[in-house]
């Protein structure tokens, strides 16, 4: 197995661990509009070289969108989109062969054979029938395809057709690769192989672009992120930072009996909506030094209570006289983050 | 390094790619190709001209009733190739299989997408009508050496029609309406554009409609350099009219690939 797809690979750590400033991709008050609605709306952000980044957000929130205007295949209604210091309208053709695309629908020629995809997409790139068979075994070799490289794409499992279509999209060696929600709808297996290729990527020093509803993903994945709802972006910074900013150290989930859930989650909110966590009991759990993360969530099965220390909460809760079926006490995550951002309502 | 190559050279990519995808299937295309021909020419040509000899034919230009109909089912035969290129295979590219968003993430630009199939459809109406050319002339229907200058006619005659219908095609999103196309265009001009019958035998107020068409256009063509009877004045309007049309459809259709792929 190949760790690195690059023929040019200076080894691990050839470019992460060097801090880049070069912007590759820079958007200013970047819309998107399709008639009377706003796909993308006004958003800003600038890409460094080497950086994984990524695009979080409930469905229809315009992480796809934006990603096609990255990929210059869908114009900006207006704003500005420069990538690789080239504009995304103008040069659209110059930019589009210097990136990698992996669409969110697989885009195989399933009637081809592995190899053939490979050498159709390199043709598209003009790259010579050597070069393409060069790249095509290190390529497959590294997305663990080789035994099927004469197979027809076709009968592949899900997990197979994607990482052919990520060997695709790197036939030409891009400087950016943009994966459009690449693990959506593999197995969990599946998903830690593709996670492992690109981790490799990006420590090659290939620019990662990712959209993604997926929280595991983007903390394993991404340095920097943006969480997008509505069109706009709602927060941006490393998974760590968003975390901090948005939610608390720890998180304590609590679930009733199903008889007694709605009682409970009623009782704890009346105290909390009356009296406010800190003369629950609950205020010796520090909440008020932490900020703005005094928050209950409830939700249909579990009570979730955002706190500083989830322990002295837990048994601030029980002094109350209820007695919770379950409790769990866990760090806070990015899904915590997400939720808050984007709120619980349900989008398709 | 994939450096920005000059623009000529993108639409033959894209050409390779529908060639590649053809050496899979070319075996069964070639048999078709062959039994089309024999088929309309022994049953048609022979069986029923045979009927039709008999009555004289001084209507059809005093020729045999074969020698008569072979270069109008030629003609015709340009424009069914056209048509089973330019409809479901461009629908499948962009709907069904995505292979044109594939290519579209690629230096390739929509207009290169569009010549590139177009190419590929030239090579399979070249093709198709060669071997309808070989069987025609292996029945005794060709009579005249100028019937080697069908061979461009047909070609413009296919492009006539395929460029057109894939800039309509690609607008489709779902598959019904080449059925209707079919049924509502393809049929009627194959049977009332002169491939059969002369235009002529039509009750006079529709005969305009006939001139319209543009496999009348290929037909006659096709018929007066088969029989040997090739007209310059004549030929020059015909090829001009399907030129047009050929070079509109390839207009329009780099705006419609464009609106398509690019949203």
């Amino acid at each position: 197995m190949s760790e690195y797809p690059f023929g040019n690979a200076g080894g691990p750590g050839y470019c992460l661990l060097v801090p880049n400033t070069e912007v590759l991709i820079r958007a200013r008050n970047l819309t998107k509009r399709f008639g009377e609605f706003t796909a993308v709306d006004g958003i800003g952000f600038e890409l460094h070289r080497g950086e994984a980044f990524g695009f979080l957000g409930p469905n229809g929130a315009g992480k796809s969108c934006t990603m096609r205007m990255i990929g210059c295949v869908s114009p900006p209604t207006s704003g500005e989109l420069s990538i690789l210091g080239m504009d995304s309208v103008a040069q659209g053709q110059a930019i589009r062969a210097r990136l990698g695309v992996v669409p969110q629908e697989d885009t195989l020629d399933v009637e081809l054979t592995v190899r053939e995809n490979l050498l159709i997409y390199g043709r598209y790139f003009g790259l010579s029938r050597d070069v393409i068979s060069q790249r095509t075994s290190r390529l497959l070799d590294f997305v663990q395809l080789t035994d099927r490289a004469g197979d027809q794409v076709e009968p592949l499992s899900g997990g197979m057709k994607r990482r052919l279509t990520i060997a695709r999209s790197l036939i030409n060696e891009p400087e950016i690769l943009l994966l459009d929600e690449p693990t959506t709808g593999l197995d969990p297996q599946a998903r830690h192989v593709v996670w492992d290729r690109l981790f490799r990527l990006k420590q090659q020093g290939v620019t990662l672009v990712l959209t993604t509803h997926y929280m595991d993903e983007a903390e394993q994945l991404c340095d920097r992120l943006v969480v997008m709802d509505g069109g706009r972006i709602a927060a941006e910074g490393s998974p760590r930072e968003l975390i901090e900013r948005y939610s608390t150290p720890e998180v304590l989930e609590l679930r009733f009996h199903p008889a007694e859930h709605d009682q409970a989650v009623e009782k704890l909110a009346a105290e909390l909506a009356t009296t406010g966590l800190a003369t629950t009991g609950l205020a010796t759990t520090g909440l008020e030094s932490t900020g703005p993360a005094e928050r209950a969530e409830i939700l249909a099965d579990r009570l979730l209570l955002y706190v500083a220390d989830g322990d002295a909460a837990l048994a601030a809760v029980r002094a109350r006289g209820m007695d919770p079926l379950t409790s769990l006490v866990r760090r806070s995550t990015l899904e915590d983050v997400f939720l808050r951002l984007t709120g619980r309502r349900l989008e398709d | 390094m994939s450096s920005p190559a000059a623009p000529w050279l993108l639409a033959p990519r894209a050409f390779r790619f529908w060639l590649t995808n053809y050496r899979r299937t070319w075996r069964g295309s070639i048999y078709s190709s062959i039994a089309s021909p024999v088929l309309y020419l022994g049953a048609m040509g022979l069986g029923l001209g045979t009927l039709v000899d008999q009555h004289g034919t001084a209507r059809l230009g005093g020729v045999s009733y074969l020698a008569f109909l072979a270069p109008g089912l030629l003609a015709a035969t340009a424009m069914q190739t056209a048509m089973g290129e330019a409809t479901y295979p461009v629908l499948a590219s962009v709907k069904w299989l995505k292979t044109y968003q594939a290519a579209a993430a690629t230096p390739l630009r929509p207009a290169d997408l569009l010549r590139g199939h177009l190419l590929f459809t030239a090579m399979r109406l070249l093709m198709n009508c060669a071997i309808f050319l070989a069987v025609m002339t292996a029945f005794g229907a060709a009579r005249s050496l100028w019937v080697l200058a069908t061979i461009p006619v047909c070609l413009l005659t296919g492009l006539a029609f395929a460029a057109p219908i894939e800039a309509f095609a690609i607008t489709r999103s779902k598959d019904s309406s080449f059925a209707m196309l079919y049924r509502f265009f393809l049929i009627p001009l194959f049977l009332f554009s002169g491939t059969f019958f002369p235009v002529s035998q039509l009750p006079g107020w529709i005969r305009p409609v006939a001139y319209a068409t543009p496999l009348w256009h290929g037909v006659v063509l096709c018929r007066s350099l088969s029989l040997g009877t090739p007209d310059l004045g004549g030929a020059l309007v015909h090829v001009s009219y399907l030129a047009a049309l050929a070079l509109a459809g390839l207009l329009i259709g780099q705006r419609t690939y464009r609106r398509r792929l690019y949203v």
